[in-house]
C-alpha cells in the first residue's frame, strides 16, 4: 500500500507519510498557496505541483528532494496574439505522467492540454484538440472558462487518450494528440434546452476514472447523473447510484472494472451532503447496486468532496478522501471503514496517493 | 536623458522580484516592467498575464495615483516616478 498522500490545498501542498500506522504531515511544501494539482512521477525522480496565485497567476513548480524544496519553472502558456485578445491561462487542473519518465501532461483553464516532454521545462499545447471547433460551444462550469479536469492515458497503448472537459464533453485521441473525437454518446446535460441535451460539446463531465488493468472501463460522475462505459466512452451508460446522482469524485478500481467508489451531495443548489450525510458509495457489480459506507466518516457533516478529492491506490484497498472544510479521511479496507487524519487542513481541493 | 523610475514590489513578490525596489531606465511603466523583467524574469509573468495585458488583480501606482489595465502599462513616467507594483484587494 502507498505510504504517501499529496494534499493540495488552498494554503499549500500537504505531504503525508504513514508512519507506525499513523498518517503524519511529512512536508508543508509552497506554505499558503492555493494548490490545484500535484504528481508525484517517481520514474523521474520528481514532484510535480501547481497553483492558482490569483492576483498573480497560476505557476507551476518541480522537487527534486520528495517535497523537502520545490523550484518554479516555466507554466503552460498560450501563444501571444497579435491583437492581445487571446487567451491566458488561469489554472492547472490536473497533472498526468506520461509513457516516458521526463513526460508529464497538463490539463488547464482554459481547455488547453499542454504537455512537456522535460520534466516540465517547457510547455506545447496540444493545437489538434484546441482547433476542434466544437469547443466554441463549450463554457465553464464554477470557472469563467472550461477546463481539463481528467486525462487518461491508456497503460496498453499510450497512444490512446482521453482527455475531459467541464463543460466540454469528453475527447479521445488514439494517435497521441495529432486528431481528436468526441465520445459523448448517451451522456444528457439537464442544463440545457431540450433539444440541445444531447449535444456532446456541452456535457460536463466532473470527473473521469479509469479500471488500471481494464482502461476502456470508465466511470463518470457528470454533472446530471452517473455514467459508465465499456468501450472507453464511445457509449455511456446511466447507473442510478442510492443517495443522490450529484457529486465531483470519482475513483474506479485499477483491477476490478465493476468496483467504483463515489462521493454524493445533493444536488444542485445545495452541494453539500444530503441532511448531513457524509458519506462514500461503491458499486462492485458495474453499477447494478450500491453500498453506502459511513463507518467512520463524521456525522452530521457538511462537507464537500471536490473532483480530485478521493483517491484509491495501487492495491485497490486503501482510500483516501478530502473536503473543502480541510477534512481528510483514509480507509484500508475499500472503504469498510474510515479514519479520519488528526490535522485541520486548509480546504482541499486535489489529493492523490504517491 | 531618459526617465529612471523607481519600482517597488509588493512583498509577496520578494521571490522572484528585486526585494528592495530598483531603479530602471524606461519612458512608460511597460519599459520599465521590462527592464525590471531582464534581470529578474519569472516576475513576468506574476504580473503579465499570457496576452502580455495587466493582470486584473494588479495594482499599480505611478506617483501615488492608481492606473488600470492598458492605461496602466502605456503610462510615461517621469525621471524620478514611483511606480508601486501591488496586489488588488478586489483579488480577495
Amino acid at each position: 500500500m502507498s505510504d504517501r498522500i499529496l494534499v493540495s490545498t488552498r494554503k499549500g501542498l500537504f505531504i503525508l507519510a504513514r508512519q507506525a500506522g499513523e498518517w503524519r504531515v511529512l512536508h508543508a511544501a509552497l506554505s499558503g498557496a492555493p494548490m490545484t494539482a500535484a504528481l508525484s512521477d517517481p520514474r523521474a525522480g520528481v514532484l510535480y505541483a501547481a497553483a492558482n496565485h490569483g492576483h498573480f497567476g497560476a505557476k507551476f513548480y518541480r522537487s527534486e528532494d520528495g517535497g523537502a524544496s520545490f523550484q518554479e519553472l516555466a507554466c503552460p502558456a498560450f501563444a501571444k496574439s497579435e491583437d492581445g485578445s487571446g487567451p491566458s491561462l488561469f489554472q492547472i487542473w490536473c497533472l498526468e505522467a506520461g509513457a516516458s519518465p521526463g513526460t508529464v501532461w497538463a490539463g488547464c483553464i482554459p481547455d488547453g492540454l499542454f504537455r512537456s516532454d522535460d520534466r516540465g521545462e517547457s510547455w506545447r499545447l496540444i493545437q489538434p484538440l484546441w482547433d476542434r471547433p466544437e469547443r466554441a460551444r463549450a463554457f465553464g462550469g464554477s470557472y469563467d472558462h472550461p477546463g481539463i479536469h481528467s486525462f487518461l492515458i491508456d497503460p496498453r497503448n499510450p497512444r490512446h487518450l482521453i482527455a475531459a472537459i467541464s463543460c466540454g464533453g469528453v475527447w479521445a485521441s488514439e494517435d497521441e494528440g495529432e486528431s481528436w473525437e468526441m465520445r459523448t454518446d448517451g451522456l444528457k446535460a439537464a442544463y440545457m434546452p431540450p433539444e440541445q441535451d444531447e449535444d456532446g460539446a456541452v456535457q460536463d463531465p466532473h470527473r473521469v476514472s479509469a479500471c488500471a488493468a481494464a482502461p476502456d472501463r470508465l466511470w463518470m460522475q457528470h454533472h446530471n447523473g452517473v455514467f459508465m462505459s465499456r468501450d472507453a466512452g464511445r457509449r455511456w451508460l446511466r447507473i442510478e447510484p442510492p443517495i443522490s446522482g450529484f457529486g465531483f469524485a470519482v475513483a474506479a478500481h485499477p483491477a476490478d472494472p465493476e468496483t467504483a467508489w463515489f462521493a454524493p451531495s445533493k444536488s444542485d443548489e445545495h452541494r453539500f451532503p444530503e441532511e448531513g450525510r457524509f458519506c462514500i458509495t461503491r458499486t462492485r457489480d458495474g453499477g447494478r447496486s450500491f453500498a453506502v459506507l459511513e463507518t467512520g466518516l463524521p456525522r452530521p457533516a457538511y462537507d464537500l468532496v471536490y473532483r480530485h478529492g478521493l483517491d484509491v491506490d495501487a492495491s485497490g484497498d486503501q482510500l483516501a478522501l478530502a473536503s473543502t472544510t480541510g477534512g481528510l479521511w483514509t480507509s484500508r479496507d475499500g472503504g469498510e471503514r474510515w479514519q479520519a487524519l488528526s490535522v485541520r487542513l486548509p480546504p482541499v481541493s486535489a489529493i492523490r496517493f504517491a | 536623458m531618459g526617465s529612471m523610475p523607481t519600482l517597488s514590489f509588493a512583498t509577496r513578490l520578494r521571490a522572484v522580484a528585486p526585494p528592495d525596489g530598483t531603479r530602471v531606465q524606461g519612458e512608460s511603466v511597460r519599459a520599465a516592467l521590462e527592464a525590471v523583467f531582464a534581470s529578474h524574469p519569472m516576475l513576468r509573468g506574476y504580473v503579465l498575464d499570457d496576452q502580455g495585458a495587466l493582470r486584473k488583480h494588479v495594482a499599480i501606482f505611478v506617483d501615488g495615483i492608481r492606473l488600470q489595465g492598458t492605461e496602466a502599462l502605456r503610462a510615461p513616467t517621469r525621471e524620478a516616478s514611483e511606480i508601486h507594483v501591488l496586489q488588488a484587494l478586489s483579488g480577495g
